[in-house]
C-alpha cells in the first residue's frame, strides 16, 4: 500500500474521534471541521518524513486544536475558548504528546458527535447529509452525487443543518440515559437509510452511490464499539453485512438486478457472511428480539443456503411472523407470503396478501407476487390481469422483463390448451 | 525455540482498506510466508474478525461472567491462546466455561476467525 493510501486510511479512521474531541473544545461544528482539515494537511506534510505518530487521533486533536486557536486569534473572533491554563502546555505539538485520551472521553466525544448529527430537530435528509459530511468526511460533491442532488443544494442542506444546530442551542452535553436510547435508535435509523440508499441503487447510479453502504457499515461498527452490548446494533451491523455480501452477484453484465434465486452464490462474500452470522450469534444471547435482528436472521437464512432449494422457508416464515409483530407493515406481510407460498402453497399465500390490495395498489411487487400465485393456482385470466398491472408499475427494465416472461408462459400454456 | 507473533494494528484503519488494498497487503505478506512455509518453520496463522465480534468470559468470579466486546482490561497479560472448532458462540462459551473451571482467574476473549492457515510446522518442532 502506498504511503499516501496509508495516511488517508489513518485519517479517515481517526476522524470521528478527532472531530468529536475538537467539538468538545470549540462547541462549533465549523471550527471543529476546519481544525481537523488543518491537522490533516499538516499530517500529509509531516508524516511521510517523520513517520506516523503512535496515537494518530491524539496527534490530530492536538495539532488541530492549536491551529484553530491560532485561527481564532488571527481573526480576532470573540468566542469562548478553553481557558489558557488548559491549553498553555500544548505549544510544541511535535514533541511526544502529553495528552492521553481515556476510554470515557473517546466514547462521549464520538457519541456527542453522532447524536448532534441525528438531533431530533433535524429532518432525516439533513441528518444523513451532516453525518456523511462531518463523521464520515465525504465531500459535499460526493454526497450530492450519491443523493442525486445538485452540489449547491447539498451545500445548502449541510449549512442549514449546522445553522439549525447552532441556532437551536443544541446541548453539547451527552444526553441522559432515557434520551440516549431514543437518540441511539435515531442514529441506527440514519445509518440504515444511508445503507439502503446505496444498496437499492439501480445500475445508472450505482457508481455514485457505492460509498454509501461502506460508510454506513463503518458508522455501525463505530456505534457497536460504543454500545458493545446492544443486540439491535449487532443486528443492524449483521443485516448490512449479510446484504452487502451479495453486492457482486446482484447485477448482470448489462447492469440489471439479478433476483436472489438466480444469483451465483459462489460470488457471495463468505467473510462478510461469517461476520454477520457471528454478530447474530452474539445478539441472540440477549433474548431481546428487535426488527434489525429479525431482518438479519432472515438474511442469514438465505446466506446459509448454498443453493436456492436449500433455503429453510419454514423458518423464514416464522421470522417474518415475528417481524409482523415487531414492525408491522404491508410489505412485511407481502414478504411473508412468499415464504408461506413455499411452505404451505399458493392458496394460503394468496389469502394472506389479498387484504393488502388497497394499501399496496401502487406497488410493483404486490402485483408480481399476486400474478405468480394465481398462475400457480391455474387462474390464468386473473394472473394476466395482475401481471399487466405489475408491468405498468415496473420501475426498471429488469422488473418488466421478468413479468413479461411470466406473461409469455401464460400465453404458451393457453395455446397448448386450445 | 518457537515464537508466537501477535499482530496489533488499528482496526478502524485496517477494516477501512478496500479489497484491492487488502489483497496487496496479503500478497506482500505471502512473499514473506512462502519461504518459511517451505522450510517447515511456519506454524498456524490466523486472522481475527474485528473486536466488535468478540465476547469475553471473565473467569475470576463464580459463575463466570459473559460480557460483549473484547478483553479491555490492562491488569492481566496475554499468556496463551487456543483455536477450537465450535458449532456457534454458545458452544464456544461452553468450552470456555469448561476451561475456566479447570483454570480459574483472568479471562478468555472468544473471537471468531476471519482466516486460518495451518502452516507447515511439525509437532516435534518444540523439542528442537
Amino acid at each position: 500500500m502506498s504511503e499516501f493510501a496509508w495516511i488517508d486510511a489513518a485519517l479517515t479512521a481517526a476522524r470521528p474521534q478527532a472531530i468529536g474531541a475538537l467539538l468538545r473544545y470549540f462547541r462549533d461544528l465549523d471550527l471543529a471541521e476546519e481544525a481537523f482539515q488543518d491537522a490533516s494537511l499538516r499530517a500529509l506534510r509531516s508524516w511521510p518524513q517523520n513517520g506516523p505518530p503512535r496515537d494518530v487521533a491524539a496527534w490530530l486533536i492536538m495539532v488541530g486544536r492549536n491551529a484553530a486557536i491560532d485561527q481564532v486569534r488571527r481573526r480576532g473572533r470573540q468566542e469562548a475558548l478553553p481557558d489558557e491554563a488548559a491549553i498553555s502546555d500544548l505549544d510544541d505539538v511535535e514533541t511526544p504528546l502529553a495528552e492521553r485520551l481515556d476510554g470515557a472521553d473517546y466514547r462521549d466525544d464520538v457519541l456527542r458527535l453522532l447524536f448532534i448529527c441525528c438531533h431530533p430537530g433535524l429532518p432525516a435528509t439533513q441528518q444523513i447529509a451532516l453525518a456523511l459530511r462531518i463523521v464520515s468526511g465525504l465531500s459535499v460533491k460526493q454526497i450530492a452525487r450519491a443523493f442525486m442532488v445538485g452540489e449547491t443544494a447539498m451545500e445548502r442542506r449541510v449549512t442549514r443543518a449546522k445553522a439549525r444546530i447552532a441556532g437551536a442551542g443544541v446541548p453539547f452535553e451527552a444526553p441522559n440515559p432515557a434520551e440516549r436510547a431514543e437518540r441511539l435508535a435515531a442514529v441506527a435509523a440514519m445509518i440504515y437509510l444511508v445503507f439502503n440508499e446505496g444498496y437499492s441503487a439501480g445500475a445508472a447510479e450505482r457508481d455514485d452511490k457505492a460509498a454509501l453502504p461502506i460508510e454506513a457499515m463503518r458508522l455501525a461498527r463505530l456505534l457497536l464499539r460504543l454500545y458493545p452490548a446492544e443486540p439491535e446494533i449487532m443486528g443492524l451491523m449483521a443485516l448490512m453485512l449479510l446484504h452487502h455480501s451479495r453486492s457482486t452477484s446482484r447485477f448482470d453484465a448489462a447492469g440489471e438486478i439479478i433476483l436472489l434465486d438466480d444469483q451465483d452464490r459462489r460470488l457471495w462474500d463468505r467473510r462478510m457472511i461469517a461476520e454477520g452470522l457471528a454478530l447474530i450469534d452474539k445478539a441472540i444471547r440477549h433474548r431481546q428480539r428487535g426488527p434489525y435482528q429479525v431482518q438479519a436472521a432472515i438474511a442469514a437464512m438465505h446466506a446459509r443456503a448454498l443453493r436456492p432449494q436449500d433455503t429453510d422457508w419454514a423458518h423464514i416464515d416464522e421470522l417474518y411472523a415475528a417481524l409482523e409483530q415487531l414492525a408491522p407493515s404491508p410489505v412485511v406481510t407481502l414478504n411473508r407470503a412468499v415464504a408461506v407460498s413455499k411452505v404451505r402453497g399458493a392458496e394460503p399465500a394468496l389469502a394472506m396478501i389479498e387484504p393488502l390490495g388497497e394499501r399496496l395498489a401502487g406497488y410493483f411487487h404486490f402485483f408480481g407476487l399476486k400474478g405468480a400465485l394465481l398462475m400457480q393456482l391455474g387462474r390464468a385470466a386473473e394472473a394476466r390481469d395482475a401481471f399487466n398491472q405489475a408491468i405498468a408499475l415496473a420501475t426498471t427494465p429488469a422488473q418488466a422483463t421478468h413479468i413479461r416472461q411470466h406473461l409469455d408462459q401464460l400465453a404458451k400454456d393457453a395455446a397448448l390448451q386450445n | 525455540m518457537l515464537y508466537a507473533f501477535l499482530c496489533y494494528n488499528n482496526e478502524d484503519a485496517v477494516f477501512s482498506w478496500s479489497q484491492e488494498e487488502d489483497d496487496a497487503v496479503m500478497r506482500a505478506l505471502h512473499e514473506v510466508h512462502a519461504p518459511l512455509q517451505r522450510a517447515g518453520r511456519l506454524g498456524p496463522s490466523v486472522r481475527l474478525m474485528p473486536t466488535t465480534a468478540a465476547t469475553t468470559l471473565r473467569k475470576d468470579c463464580d459463575p463466570p461472567l459473559v460480557l460483549d466486546g473484547p478483553y479491555a482490561e490492562t491488569k492481566e497479560q496475554l499468556l496463551g491462546f487456543y483455536v477450537i472448532d465450535c458449532e456457534n458462540l454458545e458452544a464456544a462459551l461452553d468450552v470456555a466455561k469448561d476451561l475456566a473451571k479447570a483454570n480459574p482467574g483472568g479471562a478468555y476473549e472468544v473471537r471468531p476467525l476471519r482466516g486460518f492457515a495451518p502452516g507447515s510446522l511439525a509437532p516435534e518442532a518444540m523439542a528442537r
